[in-house]
């Protein structure tokens, strides 16, 4: 077994206790365990990043080559971004509806094959880094808004229905949560639409055409527009709160799906 | 002697009776004269707030006194009796003492534990007192009633509650916006508990403070007090869009604010959300709105049981703030009885002897060649000349006078007799 695998099964073993943490604190967090999570994502993100790096010395290509890649890839993305928030916001719980999405990605791309394959000549091409890097910052923007969201709905039930046990306390702010949501959302669309453009781009110059309707580029087209939907609609009529968040839930199911289900159901040109 | 209490509060009586059987401004000294001019009626003081119009009145029969102040209030006030009759709650005896002690304890308050109506009572007692209709009966149980207040406040935990339902409004607005600092805020009517509330949020760090009262110059004053600006009450629909908190208590009988207008206020306010609590009795806000997105509505109780959360331990503090009433209630009846007169003319006949006892024991002592003949003379001059002292006191003691109960108590000052309360 490479090195890189090694590192991959600590991370994923890491991303595990930390999910497992996660969970717990929702029915009792204290201090303690919210410290202990973040010590298991940040080991976890570590190792991952090894792994990552390992990859790309060993290949010699960004390591965004299979769906193998590509998941875990986009899950060291989220936790990345996850991290930055619990930096710059310390939302409690977000961690419960965040790391446990980071660890079911990582279970499917654990069991993905994982095997380094020369890269075929179409993919050789600096559009493959610069594309997917795009795509998947933004695409765990969304994630992240995902989670956010969730936190939103549940809290929002806690207030409207006036029971204010549970976990709101521990939940942040609505506004907060909202405006976060909003941010990770105008973070996510412009990313998305720089990879859709470079995507674009790199289809010309591999196939001689910009656009093929690939099942790939239709569904993240359908993802485009549901997310320009929802900042259409937050900057004209002003809609937030539980709408948006909504909104923001369900664009990210058709993220997932765009990035798997496409792969698994449909035909399409893009390995993943 | 009896206490007897006639009322109408929040909870028996709508905005619109209260208002009309209050004794508002010049009202309030007329009627409380013109009570204590009732035959039946002793001594008197009134009790006139929003929530609450109490009269407390010491009679000799209660059933006659109440039909009497009934019609009274009917007249005085220009409502027939069926209008507000059934709104009524009368007491009589222990159960109007029982009653006093715990309003004036805040147990009987729309919020329990708002801390302004002890401060109410004791001012409709002293203006009572000021015109000079009340009595050694009503003084005493004011007193009381105080010294209860004070005791139930020290002993329980009562009084927390009112301030932790505003703590709850502040808890809650801070779950919705994060910081409530550059928040603006919009008082609708006033109320103790509304002021209370808002008094919090200020302190917390809400900024542009709007009031609004159906008097402007009202409007004015509270507005000077939050540091804000008043607004007119035709105006407040327009103005409601640049709140982000509202307190609403304005007394009115219905909805002041619908569905339909704050589903126009959210349009206008491009969906920022709205925390609206509603303190007033009966509601002033259609509850649907709550089901508006982005408005959140709270009404008192819907607050008090956020409060309530740890129910055991406040049932505990009300049983605890029970059982005080129920002892003072002990001694204020204890005080009653000795008010009667045949004790205190027993106790003042058994005083009177006692001294002759002690005296004739002391001049047998003194004078030992005393023959039987002279003690008897001595014994009778002593009987005859205590007799003589406490025959017209027990005359006096024995008139069904109107000033009777003045009367026992200062007899029993004098002789220095004892079997008052503690």
């Amino acid at each position: 077994m490479g090195i890189e695998l090694i590192l991959f099964e600590i991370a994923l073993t890491f991303y595990f206790a930390a999910a497992i943490v996660c969970v717990l604190e929702l029915f009792k967090g204290t201090r303690t365990t919210s410290t202990i999570m973040l010590s298991l994502a940040v080991a976890g993100f570590l190792f991952h990043a090894s792994n990552i790096i390992a990859r790309y010395v060993l290949s010699g290509h960004i390591p965004i080559a299979n769906l193998h890649e590509a998941s875990s890839f986009f899950s060291w993305c989220i936790v990345f971004l996850f991290l930055f928030l619990e930096y710059r916001y310390r939302l409690g719980l977000l961690g419960s509806f965040i790391m446990p999405v980071v660890f079911i990605i990582m279970l499917s791309s654990s069991m993905l094959p994982r095997k380094m394959e020369p890269l075929s000549p179409v993919l050789q091409s600096y559009w493959l880094g610069i594309h997917t890097v795009l795509a998947f910052v933004g695409d765990a923007a969304f994630a992240l808004a995902f989670g956010i969201g969730i936190m939103y709905l549940v809290q929002e039930h806690y207030v409207k229905s006036r029971r204010l046990g549970g976990l709101f306390q521990r939940l942040p702010s609505l506004q907060i949560l909202d405006e976060i949501n909003y941010k990770l959302i105008t973070i996510g669309f412009p990313l998305l639409t720089l990879a859709i453009i470079t995507g674009a781009l790199w289809a010309e110059s591999a196939w001689g055409s910009y656009w093929r309707w690939d099942p790939k580029e239709v569904w993240s087209l359908i993802t485009w527009f549901i997310y320009a939907v929802v900042l259409h609609v937050r900057l004209i009529v002003g809609w937030r709160g539980r709408r948006a968040a909504i909104l923001s839930i369900l664009g990210f199911c058709v993220v997932l799906f765009t990035f798997f289900g496409v792969n698994f159901i449909l035909k399409s040109k893009h390995t993943f | 002697m009896k206490v007897l209490v006639l009322g109408v509060n929040h909870k028996t009586a709508s905005v619109e009776i209260r208002e009309r059987l209050a004794f508002n401004g010049p009202k309030l000294e007329e009627g409380v004269l013109a009570l204590r001019q009732l035959e039946e009626v002793k001594e008197v003081a009134v009790l006139s707030t929003c929530n609450r119009v109490e009269l407390y009145a010491c009679v000799g029969n209660t059933a006659a006194a109440s039909e009497r102040i009934k019609d009274f209030l009917a007249g005085f006030h220009g409502i027939k009796r069926a209008e507000f009759e059934k709104s009524l709650y009368v007491h009589g005896g222990p159960d109007a003492v029982q009653h006093v002690f715990r309003v004036s304890s805040s147990l009987d308050s729309m919020v329990v534990g708002e801390p302004q109506i002890l401060g109410q009572i004791k001012d409709a007692f002293e203006f009572a007192l000021a015109k000079k209709t009340t009595g050694v009966l009503l003084n005493k149980l004011m007193k009381k009633a105080i010294s209860t207040a004070k005791r139930v406040r020290t002993e329980t935990r009562i009084a927390e509650n009112a301030v932790s339902i505003s703590f709850a409004a502040v808890e809650l607005a801070k779950k919705i916006f994060t910081n409530l600092g550059g928040k603006s805020f919009m008082l609708l009517g006033a109320g103790e508990m509304a002021e209370l509330a808002a008094r919090h949020l200020v302190n917390n760090g809400v900024q542009d403070v709007m009031v609004v009262n159906r008097t402007y110059e009202r409007g004015c004053e509270l507005a000077d007090e939050f540091k804000g600006k008043a607004v007119r009450w035709e105006d407040f629909l327009r103005e409601i869009v640049h709140a982000d908190i509202v307190i609403c208590s304005t007394g009115a009988p219905g909805y002041v604010l619908l569905k339909e207008q704050m589903q126009k206020v959210m349009k206008e306010r491009r969906q920022r959300p709205v925390f609206i609590i509603d303190i007033s009795v009966p509601r002033n806000i259609d509850p649907e709105i709550n089901k508006i997105d982005n408005v959140y509505l709270y009404s008192v109780d819907d607050l008090q049981e956020v409060v309530d959360t740890n129910v055991h331990g406040r049932k505990l503090e009300a049983e605890k703030a029970e059982m005080i009433i129920a002892e003072e209630m002990e001694k204020f009846d204890r005080w009653m009885a000795s008010l009667d007169s045949v004790p205190t003319i027993v106790a003042l006949r058994q005083k009177a002897e006692d001294i002759r006892r002690e005296e004739l024991e002391r001049l047998r002592s003194r004078l030992p060649g005393l023959d039987a003949e002279q003690m008897k003379a001595v014994e009778y001059l002593a009987t005859a000349i205590i007799n003589k002292l406490i025959h017209p006191p027990t005359v006096a003691l024995k008139e069904d006078s109107e000033d009777r109960d003045e009367l026992i108590a200062m007899i029993k000052k004098l002789y220095g007799i004892n079997g008052e309360e503690e």
